[in-house]
Parts: structure tokens; sequence; C-alpha cells
């Protein structure tokens, strides 16, 4: 008679979760909540702070989405997944997007079956070794052990990179970040290696991190960005240009500060598109007009999120490098909102 | 059953297929039978059609391509360029190794701790009760993490041994060195070897065996063989003059001097860890993620080991316990002659099941990275070509087939050892 | 009659024992300071102790309790003992431990799993002690349709349709069996029942809430998290097991073949592999394996494998338990005419039951400690939270302190438990003498 336990469960989940038929921009609407897929835990991109709410640079981009279509920043039911687990989550519609850290890579677009709606972190593999060790370029790691977590593309660069240079190393793989850097600080292993900004966030945060170098080597491109399923393209649309409304809001220099100003209207005919003031970029989304606004309003533009969550004022200390503005010298790009 | 008369064929009606109780159990089963093969059906179904939508129809290719990764701790030999299903082999060899180590050592220490529990020393029982209390009360995969933290924490790193300051030093005359990357011992090799035998040309299961460590095995065991024979001698001499002939160094002779010949011919010599660049070099490294599943395998085994010894001893009578002393035996030799030897029939079932339960928890290596088999196929591989279906089943596979033989070949142990009614 | 010289005629007086036999020193001589080699025994184990305890008292109470961050930890532990080594920071748990306990559930509603661990705690009182009043098995009755109303919230109308669903079979059992025959009857019980679940069940709860809401507020499964969600799984597939387990162990027992042979393949199945790949399945196949667009979220799909997972346990403990009972009772109960499932319910179970209440107590220890391993497949059970708190930029670097507390929270409840099924089997082994 306990089997009642599962049948109401399957009721209440019937309420909780719908099916994933429809498009997912309408199932969205219709249950109130965006599912988002995050990480379990990287420090500055995702993480439960004391009050359980997530925190970090992937998450806000989670929040950016459902403010765009739900009106709420707090309206996502955030999903932790694990290397493993990522990828079923998003291809079964347990969850609408993910944004985890997730590289964009060819079989995962073609075979996977992956919509990569755009790039907001560019990254790249790097190695951090103690000071004391003495060496100034990777290729002198002859022989080393090296700390990687598994599940990530990481290895794989790894293997690349080693033997490619003909040298030999040996991988201690860890299931998590945490775990890799209790070998290193313990001297487990020589080199740590994985994306350059877990790099930074992991010596940042240690007792003494003048005694840590991060080698000049970048062995890998490494475009992180969010993702969602193949061939439902109105979905993607709404994500591809929900990043790009915050990259384009940067470049345009509408800060969350300003952002009341900029929406009463402006000279620029573009910002007044963004903004939803001019146009019907909004309807054309399926979104109201001033979907953009609302997703400035999590967190303010692509610069601010950056410098709140990962940026040289936290500890985690990233500079924009390569993460810069176009007009900066960096990669970050959007197409015209026109 | 009721069959008091041969069913009357000429009235049998479709009614009886339910209320007569002759056909009825068959009525069922087949109803069964139906209903089973139209849930396998609909579950095949699903996932044609859900695979079909996801366009991942299921196929084993992947695993005759390049996995790409490298695994630190390989028995045979593997390189990047090997293909998944090498790599999946090389995890399960890592799985069977640790499996076995810990089966090996969770008895050992089982069997010492259960008797360290009845022991009359108050202090000892109650230690070894703690004991059990905490390994069995904490999850097992709570004592990996910790067993390895520990391993990492408190054992001195590769450059604490380095430069004329070296806070650490190797025991045994230079030989093994305790270090947070794992323990290097020294290495057996051999001058004059004779070679490898290549099984499996060159396919993805490939294997070489040393012929040295086959030669120095048939020789050495085939020395024990010897000494049992001389036993047997002994014993018929034994009983026809009533004189038992000394045979120990006799039987020491036919076991050692034929393999240390054979060690001698081949060359053998230990070959030890060196400190070299960043990492001690030669010698066999246990790595500590071995080390740390092993050990955290091992102790949370052995506490509910300990249990089984304890209540397969308490099971014994104490009636043998007295008759036994009353012939004038040893505490010791009570113990294995009289007490081991019954509690064994009501030990051993239990032990298959916990030799089962550890083979099946070494999958939490991933927990420390220890290669395993779920290390690699259900992890790495599974990850990189997004085949879950055929991995997850392949891993289930593999376990299922290792748990049936762990109990076949104890269900015939345990047969062999069953006392025999007569 | 032969003269003695002398007779005693009063009674010795007793004798105190000797001092080295009684007391303290007694105690000691005998226990501990018997023989040379006991001697040598307690040396090495205390000095074992000593050592052990050096090392972890310090650090568990010259701790500190009040930090936002690491680093402030760090520099507390800098300032008054002069360096960070050897003190733990129990600040993290001071800060996290409600997120440890209850997850991500919403904190205005804390009180929710409290009461369904407070009810459960009642739920079981008749089961697991025979001094609890009888009543009680009402709520034991009524506990599994109130723990999915408390946990997920909703109205409590879907769970008591759910209830009456059970009702209409039994009603259907009970007036169709006399007709019909039991095969029969029992067979248009279950369609009877699923007719009710699929179709007037609905309504029937629609038309309820429409009059009376009853409702709670709404918690969806992916905000459960912390010791409540081991927990939770625990109970749950525990609860839903041995329903499940006690068919398969007496489809195992029973003499259809094929009955028999599904019976086995499936148990031997489970037993076979290992509770990780089953995850596995919850984590990335499941899904596959159910009709197109059928969506269970993760946690639902954990609970049905450990389910299944704790079945297979829960048939080989109930087997065990129908193995234990003397023939007799089996022809006893044939004698009095009582065909096979009278036989069951009044004659057989409630025995085989009985007996098999402290390994069913074992095994949902060990299905409590496996849950552990849904940390592996990115659930925030305890382990996983301990995964995220890392990942925060205050708490980067802890390590220990997280782990003490959760395997503190597991050996409390994991040994209490473990005590009460010690008890409970003295207490059986004297009820049978």
């Amino acid at each position: 008679m306990k089997t009642s336990f599962v049948l109401s469960g399957v009721t209440i989940a019937g309420l909780a979760a719908g099916a994933a038929v429809a498009g997912t921009l309408d199932d969205v609407k219709a249950r109130g909540t965006l599912n988002c897929g995050v990480s379990t835990g990287l420090t500055g991109f995702a993480a439960p702070n004391a009050s359980g709410e997530w925190e970090g640079f992937d998450v806000t981009m989670c929040r950016a989405v459902a403010a765009a279509v739900l009106d709420d920043a707090n309206a996502v039911q955030f999903v932790p997944t694990t290397g493993k687990t990522r990828f079923t989550a998003l291809s079964s519609g347990e969850i609408d997007m993910l944004a985890r850290n997730t590289t964009w890579t060819f079989s995962r677009d073609v075979d996977l079956k992956f919509e990569f709606v755009g790039v907001n972190y560019y990254d790249g593999q790097g190695f951090m070794v103690p000071a004391d060790l003495g060496v100034s370029s990777a290729k002198e790691l002859d022989g080393a052990t090296v700390c990687i977590q598994t599940g990530t593309t990481t290895e794989l660069n790894l293997a690349d990179f080693f033997r490619s240079n003909n040298i030999s190393y040996e991988p201690v793989p860890t299931e998590t970040n945490a775990e890799s850097q209790q070998q290193l600080l313990a001297g487990a292993c020589d080199v740590f290696t994985t994306d350059a900004s877990g790099l930074a966030a992991t010596r940042a945060t240690f007792e003494s991190p003048g005694d840590w170098v991060v080698l000049p080597e970048i062995i890998s491109k490494e475009p992180l960005g969010p993702l969602v399923r193949h061939g439902d393209n109105a979905w993607g649309d709404v994500v591809r240009w929900t990043l790009n409304a915050l990259i384009t809001a940067e470049e345009l220099g509408v800060t969350s500060a300003n952002m009341a100003e900029m929406a009463s209207g402006t000279n620029n005919p573009e910002i007044n598109r963004l903004m939803g003031t001019e146009g019907t970029l909004g309807e054309m989304l399926g979104l109201s007009a001033d979907w953009a606004q609302k997703a400035l309003s999590v967190g303010g533009n692509y610069g601010e999120v950056f410098e709140a969550n990962i940026g040289e004022a936290t500890p985690i200390g990233l500079a924009r490098g390569l993460n810069a503005q176009w007009k900066d010298g960096g990669l970050i790009y959007s197409p015209p909102f026109r | 059953m009721t069959v008091s008369a041969d069913p009357d064929k000429a009235s049998f009606k479709p009614a009886m297929l339910i209320y007569d109780t002759r056909y009825r159990s068959m009525t069922i089963q087949i109803f069964v039978l139906i209903a089973f093969i139209i849930f396998v059906f609909w579950l095949i179904n699903n996932t044609i059609t859900n695979l079909f939508e996801l366009g991942k129809p299921i196929e084993f290719r992947f695993l005759s391509e390049p996995a790409s990764y490298d695994i630190n701790q390989r028995l045979i030999e593997y390189s990047s360029r090997d293909t998944h299903l090498r790599a999946s082999f090389v995890g399960l060899l890592n799985t069977l190794v640790v499996a076995a180590l810990g089966c090996i050592t969770a008895t050992v220490l089982g069997v010492f701790i259960g008797i360290g529990r009845l022991s009359k020393n108050w202090i000892v029982s109650k230690i070894m009760a703690v004991y059990v209390e905490v390994f069995r009360n904490v999850p097992v995969l709570l004592w990996i993490l910790l067993a390895m933290a520990i391993m990492i924490e408190s054992l001195p790193a590769p450059k604490a041994f380095r430069g004329d300051t070296a806070t650490a030093s190797m025991y045994l005359s230079d030989s093994v060195a305790f270090t947070n990357r794992g323990v290097y011992i020294p290495e057996p090799l051999f001058n004059n070897p004779i070679g490898d035998i290549s099984l499996f040309g060159t396919s993805s299961m490939r294997f070489d065996v040393s012929l040295d460590l086959l030669v120095i095995l048939i020789v050495f065991f085939g020395g024990i063989f010897t000494s049992f024979k001389i036993k047997k001698w002994a014993d018929r001499t034994q009983n026809i003059t009533g004189v038992r002939p000394t045979t120990w160094y006799l039987k020491a002779l036919v076991i050692l001097v034929p393999t240390l010949v054979l060690l001698w011919a081949l060359g053998f010599y230990l070959g030890y860890a060196e400190l070299k660049g960043f990492n001690f070099k030669g010698g066999t490294h246990l790595r500590n993620s071995l080390i740390a599943l092993w050990i955290a395998l091992s102790l949370y085994t052995a506490a509910f080991i300990a249990e089984i010894v304890r209540a397969g001893i308490l099971a014994v009578s104490s009636g043998q316990n007295e008759a036994a002393a009353s012939l004038g035996l040893r505490p010791g030799r009570i113990m294995s002659l009289v007490i081991l030897p019954q509690a064994l029939r009501v030990i051993v079932p239990p032990l298959i099941s916990n030799y089962l339960n550890l083979t099946k928890n070494s999958s939490l290596a991933i927990a420390v990275g220890y290669m395993d088999v779920t290390g690699t196929l259900g992890g790495i591989t599974l990850n990189q070509t997004g085949r879950e279906l055929e991995c997850i089943l392949m891993l289930m596979l593999v376990y299922w087939i290792l748990s049936l033989s762990i109990s076949a070949v104890m269900n015939w142990y345990n047969n062999s050892v069953k006392l025999v009614e007569r | 009659m032969s003269e003695h010289a002398f007779v005693r005629k009063e009674i010795v007086p007793e004798q105190t024992p000797p001092l080295s036999s009684i007391g303290i020193v007694g105690w000691l001589k005998a226990n501990l300071f018997s023989s040379w080699l006991n001697v040598a025994l307690t040396l090495l184990a205390s000095s074992f102790i000593l050592y052990v305890l050096s090392g972890v008292l310090p650090w568990t109470f010259q701790s500190i309790w009040h930090a936002s961050s690491l680093t402030e930890c760090r520099e507390i532990a800098m300032a008054t003992w002069g360096k960070t080594h050897g003190h733990a920071c129990w600040a993290v748990i001071n800060d996290r431990w409600v997120q440890l306990l209850f997850g991500f559930y919403p904190s205005h509603l804390y009180w929710r799993p409290i009461v369904a661990l407070l009810l459960l705690i009642v739920a079981l009182g008749p089961v697991l002690f025979s001094e609890a009043p009888r009543n009680l098995f009402y709520v034991t009755a009524a506990y599994p349709f109130l723990l999915p109303w408390l946990m997920w919230g909703g109205s409590l109308w879907v769970s008591v349709s759910v209830l009456l669903g059970f009702l209409v079979a039994y009603i259907v059992i009970k007036y169709m069996v006399e007709i019909f025959g039991q095969l029969l009857g029992v067979i248009a019980a279950v369609f009877a029942a699923l007719f009710w679940w699929t179709f007037l069940g609905a309504i029937f709860s629609e038309i309820a809430i429409s009059v009376l809401p009853l409702s709670l507020e709404t918690v969806t499964s992916r905000s459960f998290g912390g010791f409540m969600l081991a927990l939770l799984i625990g109970v749950v597939a525990i609860g839903c097991s041995l329903p499940i387990g006690i068919i398969l162990a007496l489809a195992r027992q029973s003499d259809l073949l094929i009955v028999k042979a599904i019976s086995i393949g499936f148990i031997e199945f489970i037993r076979g592999v290992p509770l990780i790949t089953l995850l596995f399945v919850a984590s990335t196949l499941l899904n596959i394996f159910l009709p197109p667009g059928s969506d269970f979220d993760i946690i639902l799909r954990v609970i049905i494998m450990v389910t299944l997972f704790a079945s297979a346990y829960m048939a080989e403990v109930i087997r065990g338990g129908l193995a234990s009972l003397p023939r007799g009772q089996y022809e006893g109960a044939d004698s009095l005419g009582l065909d096979y499932w009278q036989s069951q319910r009044l004659i057989i179970m409630p025995q085989a039951l009985k007996v098999s209440i402290p390994p069913i107590v074992s095994t949902f220890i060990s299905v409590l400690k496996d849950t552990t391993l849904v940390s592996i497949i990115g659930l925030m059970d305890p382990l996983g939270l301990s995964q995220g708190i890392r990942a925060n930029a205050e708490w980067q670097g802890i390590y220990w302190e997280l782990f003490a507390f959760i395997a503190l929270l597991f050996f409390v409840v994991c040994y209490s438990m473990s005590r009460y099924s010690m008890y409970l089997e003295r207490k059986l082994q004297t009820d049978h003498l």
C-alpha cells in the first residue's frame, strides 16, 4: 500500500514539471519557472550561499533569461549538474538551458545535438605550479604529476599537449576542483591544470597566493557559453539574444545605474531598440518589449556581471583580457540589435 | 494438489482454467509471462523511440575509436592513442586489483578484530567494539574521502626528500618511500629475462604475460606440491612405525632451493625507487588513490566481517571449547583446530556477500580518482562519447559477471566446507 | 555413635573476598592485567587511545565558532594560538548547518519536514515497540499518504484520492471474491483501483479542492537537499520496497516456474550491480526507458532506482524470515483449510515479518548510508552540499570540519538504529524460547 508514495509523487511531479513536447519558451512561460542547469559548485561561476541562493557568473546568466522571459529573476529552478549528468539533463528536457562553463566543441554541437548560443567567457587551459618548483614553461614539466578534474575536456587537451611535445607526465584525476586544490597545496601533485579562470580563482583563495605561478602556456581554446537543445530555434534565440543584450548594453554604455534614464528614450536608436522604446524586437522573440531591460536589471550589463562575480574587485580577481569588449581589444562582440 | 483422477478431456471447460487448481497455476503463469513480455517490449520500444528522437541509435563503434585520455595506473600497456575498449579493459583490471587486495586485507583484519572483540582484555574488546560501530555506521564514501585526505595531508611530499635539508627520508635502507603521491617499493627486475608471451595479438584485449613470473610461479608451486607429498609420506611412515620423521628441512629444501636457483639464473635484483626530477623514478609505485581506496574499503568491510566472525565463534557451543580443553589442547590450537573450522560454516555465507559488497563498493573509486572500470568506461569514456546507454549497460554487465563469478567461487568453497550429514 | 572432638555449632561468618579480587583493583586485575600478554595489550591499546585523543581533542575543542570566512578563521587562530593548523574552524558549520540539514527547502516551511519526521517516529512506534498503543497503527496506515503531502505540498485531497483508490480495491475484493472467486476478484480490484486513479480520482480531488482546498504551499523536489534528502530517500525507498520485497520473496518461493524465474532474475541482477550504476541509470537513462515526453525530476528518478535496489535486498531479508519459520506453521495453516493467501496473511507473514524487523532495520541503515552516493550524480545531499559550500569564496579550502559534521550526523542516526535493532533481536530471541 505504500506504493502510493510513488503515485502521489508522480502526481506532484506532474504539477511541477511540464512535458517537453511544446516549444521550450511556451513551456517555461506556462510553468512560471526556468529550469537552469548549473555546476554543483565552482567558485565565482555558481555556488549556493548560506541562505541557499545560487550566486555567480553562470547563475546570473540564468537569472537574466528568467527575468527576460518571466519578469522575475528568482523564477529559476537551479539544477546542479555534474560533468556526467549535464548533457543528459539538457537533452532529456529536464533543464531548459545549461549554463555550466561548458566548452563549445564540434562533437558537442554536432554529435550530441546541442546549440551553443554564444560565448560568455573565453577561456583556455593553463597550468599552475608552486613558485619554488623553479619551472617557467610547461615544456619543462617532463615527469611531473598533474592534477586534473575528470569529466571535462581538460584531460583530453592535457594528453594531447604532452603527447605532441613528447614529454611524459603522471595524471592524477580528481572528482572535484576542491580535491585538486587540496592535492596541490599538500604537494601531492606538482602542477594543477584547468581553465585559466579556474586557476586564478583557485590561487586567489590560497593562504599565500604569491607562492604560486601560472605558467604562460595556454594549451587550448575554451569558449564557454550557455547552450540549449538542437531544434528549438525560438528558445535558442531567446537565450542567445539575452546574452547579446547584456554584451551590447556594455558596449553602448547602458548600466544598471543609468538604465532608467536610458529607457526613457535617447538619441541612439540602437539603445532605444535594445530598451524596447523603438521597434518590435521583443515581440519578435515572443517576449515583452522591455525584455532586455528586465534582463539587465538582474545584475547590470555584461561588464557589471563580470566585475561583480569574477572581476578584479572580487577574491577571484580575473582581468578582462580576452573577455573585454572588441573595442577594447577583447573578443566579446555582439551582433547588432537591428 | 488433488490428482485423484485423471482429468477428463471431454469435460474440459474454459472456466476450469480459472477455477480448477490443476490449470489455474498454468493460467497465472501464462498471463504473467505475457505481461512480462509486453513490459519488456514496452521498455525496448520506448528506448528505441527516444534514442531515435535524440538521434543517437545504439551502436558500439565508439569502442574502437581512440580514447584520447591517459590513465595513471595501468597494469597493461596503454597510451592515449589506444581505443576506448582498451581503456575499459585497463579499468577492469584496476577494479579487480583493488577488489582482490581489499578482500584479503578485510578478511585478515576482520578475523583479527572479531576475535579481539571477544578478548578477555577489557580495553582491547572495547576498542574493537568502538572500531566496529564507528566504521559500520558512517557511509563508506566518507571513509574513502577521509582516507584520501589523510594520505594527502599527513605524508610528506616528494620534495621533502630532496636536498640537504630533507625533512623526510626513505625507510628500510632507502628502499621504501612513503609520500603523499603514494608508496614506492622496490620492484623485481631480471638481468637475463626470458621475455613475454603476447596474448590476443594486437587487439584491444592484448595482454602480455611475463614468462619470468610464470616460470617462477610454476617452480614455486611445484615445490609446495612436493612438500605436500613429503608430508603424506611422513604421515604414512608415522602410521606404520609410530615415529614421525623430521621433514621440515626437506620441505624447506624442495620449496626454496629450486626457486632461488631459478631467480639466480634469471639474474634477479630489486630496482629501488630514486628521486629524480619531480618524482621518484623506478620501483613499484602504489598510488595513493589505490591505497586510500584499498584501506577505506578494507577497514569498512572489516567491521562487518568482524561481526560475522564474532557471531560465528559464538555460534560454536561452549561444550566444544570445554571438550577440546579437556583433551589438553592449548588455547591457540583449540581456536584453529576446533572452533574456527566449525565457525567457518556459519561465517562463509555472509562473508561471500561482504566480498560482493566490497567489489561493488570499489566502484566508488571515482571519488578519489582511481581509474577503475567505473572511472574509465562509466566515467571519462561516457563523458567524452556521450554514449550513456551503451556505456552503462556494459558497465552493469561487467559488474554482474564479476558478482556472479565471486558467488560461484565462494559457493563452491562453501559446499566443500559444509557439514556432510550422514 | 561416634564421638567428635569438635563440631562447629554456628555458621562461620561470611568473609569479605581478598582485596585483590574485588572493587577496582580486582576488576583491573581480571580485565586488564591478568597475564603478561594482557599487560602488553593494555599498555599498547591505551597508548594508542592517548595518541589518537591527543591529536583529535585539541583540534576539536580549541576551535573557532564565530567567523564569516576561512580566512577570518585563520586570522583568529593565528591571533589566539599563533598557528593556523590544528584548530577546527567550526564557524562553517555554524554558518551552514541549517543548509546541511534542509538543503534548499524554503526556510519558512522548515516545520513541514520536522512534522513529517515526528509523525514518522509516531507511525513507526507500534511497529518497532510492542508497548506502544495499538491505536497508533492508524497513523502508520495514514503516514504514506501524509508524507508526500507534507514534503511536496499541494492539496491533501490528492493524497486522499490515492488512498480512496485502495479503499475501492478493498471493497471490490470484498464483494467480488464471493461472486467471481479469488483470482477474478483480485484482478477486478486491481482494474477498479487503476480506473479510480486514472479517471475518477482526479475528478474527485478537483471537486474536493474547490469545496475545501486544504492546500500547502508546493515545494518542488529540486529544493530538497541536505540530510533531509538522505532521510527522505531512505525512508521512501524502504517504505516502498517493503510491499515489493514481500511480493518478490513470495514469488521466489512459489511453485510457479515463470514467476519464480522472473523474480530470481530481478533480485540477482539488482544485487549483482553496484548502486552507483543504478544511479547512473537514474540520472542518464531512466527518461530514455520511459515513454517519450514523460519527465520525472531527478530526485523522483533516484527514489525509483533506490527503491528497486532496496526491494531486491528486502526480498532476500523476507525470504530469510520465511525460511526461519518451522515447516509446521505452513502445514498447520494448510490443515486449517486456509488457502494460500489466507495462510500467508494470517499465519505466515505476521511471523515472518516480525522476525525480519532487525534485518529490515539493517537494510534501512545501509540504504541510508548509500544515499551519500547521490552526490556523485549531482544531488545536494550533505556531501554534495559540502562541495557547493567549498565552492563559495568564503569557505574555499575547508575540508575536515564538513566531513566530521556529516560523519557525525550519519553516525548518530545509524548507531541509534543499529542499537535498536540489537535490542529487538535480543527481545525476539527470548520471545521464542
